[in-house]
């Protein structure tokens, strides 16, 4: 059995500056200063958090699951990963998380690729990358280019030794959280994910809490 | 029989190579010594805003190696070139490549003022380039494809590069669904634990590919979801080119 990292922060929810509630298939896009923690608590259990991070003074550069892959050595994000963006800046690092393994291989899913993954009739149906670029077109200044793959945290994505590529049961379960410190001046663009085909959450997607501390 | 290419072209260690091979075509590359990296990123000729997006074609085909029969999507779920050939068995689509400062630190600091063109390039400064020769930024990096390449992952997930894979001669095909906008980096992969920088060239052969048929193409029928990927690409293609 894999062992998981498993972290609690020492943050008191009282003491946070900002605490909102995501409901499942809505956006969220906000700046955080250095030092300032984001938590994100998976409310019901094994919800998908597909999540992306830009330098917010360099918003050309953004995450790159592959650079922060590398420089960990593993491909599993948990408690100490550091997510780094193109250029090799650190965004974020993760400094507590009670769930123990995230994914960013997985990406996000889109209208396009539900049509590949499922059927031609799922086209329809709401999806995480539409609100990314909702999100960035409300914003501004972003454009599709600027839609890298993310992190799905609270998605269990197992690479076997073989090559194989998993979807999981969830290792996450209600009030599980992860928290990340920003390293730098970061936007943070969040789909709580509306996937309705998949059964890692249960065909039931559902909201998520976020909490933010100063330093 | 060995058809003659129409193009080919030898990537040097630390080479590069950019540009736009239209749809149709095989696309083959040969490594000419052991141990070979191409570090590589695609993007739909028409609308570079539509990439090779690696999540996507892990998820449908349910794989985290890339070997024949397999496809490499867009992130529209279209098919943007297809694996037809491939003698390892196994290129790596985790999506590392090299830094500067990841070279310097692992080979020692090269300068072009010290070493001229024996200096030592790196995957970043590489893509760079041919991305903003083709109108494109740093904007648009996205994990690369590291053909020749085997990464492994443990059960904590653990990456583990697999000395040895890549023999001399070793060769993988790609056949271009779309028109195709290829950026090849000969650089090393950057969990190759090798303590000097591979010396290994790399030939790019262009030549024409047969017409798909839908109902026996290997890539086509590999799985449920490469067949609606292709739909989706022929669908485009249909829309896309001139009547008559």
């Amino acid at each position: 059995m894999t062992d998981f990292v498993r972290k609690e922060s020492g943050l008191r929810e009282e003491d946070a500056v900002y605490d909102a509630v995501v409901p499942a298939g809505e956006g969220w896009m906000r700046d955080l200063e250095p030092g300032q923690v984001l938590r994100i608590v998976d409310l019901e259990g094994n919800q998908a958090v597909d999540t992306l991070f830009y330098d917010a003074d360099d918003p050309e550069d953004h995450y790159s699951a592959a650079q922060t892959m590398a420089a960990q050595g593993g491909i599993y994000l948990t408690t100490g990963s550091v997510l780094l963006a193109e250029s090799g800046k650190p965004l974020v690092t993760i400094v507590a998380d009670t769930c123990g393994r995230h994914d960013t291989l997985g990406g996000a899913c889109s209208a396009q690729s539900n049509t590949v993954r499922y059927a031609h009739e799922k086209e329809h149906m709401h999806n995480c990358r539409d609100t990314f670029m909702r999100l960035l077109a409300e914003r501004g200044g972003y454009s599709k280019r600027d839609l890298a793959p993310n992190v799905n945290f609270f998605m269990n994505v197992p690479v076997t030794p073989e090559g194989g590529l998993t979807f999981a049961d969830g290792v996450s379960s209600p009030g599980c959280y992860v928290e990340m410190r920003a390293e730098t001046r970061v936007t943070v663009l969040i789909s709580n994910c509306p996937q309705l085909n998949n059964p890692c959450n249960a065909y039931n997607p559902t909201p998520v809490r976020l909490l933010i501390w100063n330093p | 029989m060995e058809q003659q290419a129409t193009w080919t072209k030898t990537l040097k260690p630390g080479g590069k190579w950019s540009g736009i091979i239209g749809r149709g075509r095989l696309v083959r590359l040969t490594a000419l010594g052991p141990g070979a990296n191409v570090s590589t990123l695609l993007y739909h000729a028409d609308n570079p805003a539509e990439r090779c997006n690696l999540p996507d074609t892990l998820k449908a085909q349910h794989t985290a190696h890339l070997t024949k029969g397999q496809v490499l999507m867009s992130d529209n779920g279209r098919v943007l070139a297809s694996i037809v050939e491939d003698s390892l068995g196994w290129h790596d689509p985790l999506g590392a490549y090299t830094t500067r400062s990841m070279t310097d630190a692992k080979y020692g600091k090269t300068t072009y003022q010290e070493l001229r063109n024996d200096w030592l390039r790196n995957a970043r400064d590489n893509f760079a380039t041919e991305l903003v020769r083709s109108g494109l930024s740093l904007r648009d990096l996205v994990p690369a494809v590291n053909f020749f390449s085997k990464v492994w992952c443990d059960a904590e997930g653990r990456m583990h590069f697999a000395s040895g894979h890549c023999p001399a001669n070793a060769s993988v095909t790609l056949r271009t669904e779309l028109d195709t906008l290829f950026i090849f980096s000969n650089t090393p992969h950057p969990l190759d634990p090798a303590p000097s920088y591979p010396s290994v060239p790399v030939r790019i052969d262009v030549l024409p590919a047969e017409p798909v048929d839908p109902a026996t193409d290997a890539c086509v029928n590999f799985r449920g979801e490469n067949r609606r990927a292709f739909d989706n690409t022929w669908a485009y293609i249909a829309l896309r080119r001139n009547l008559g």
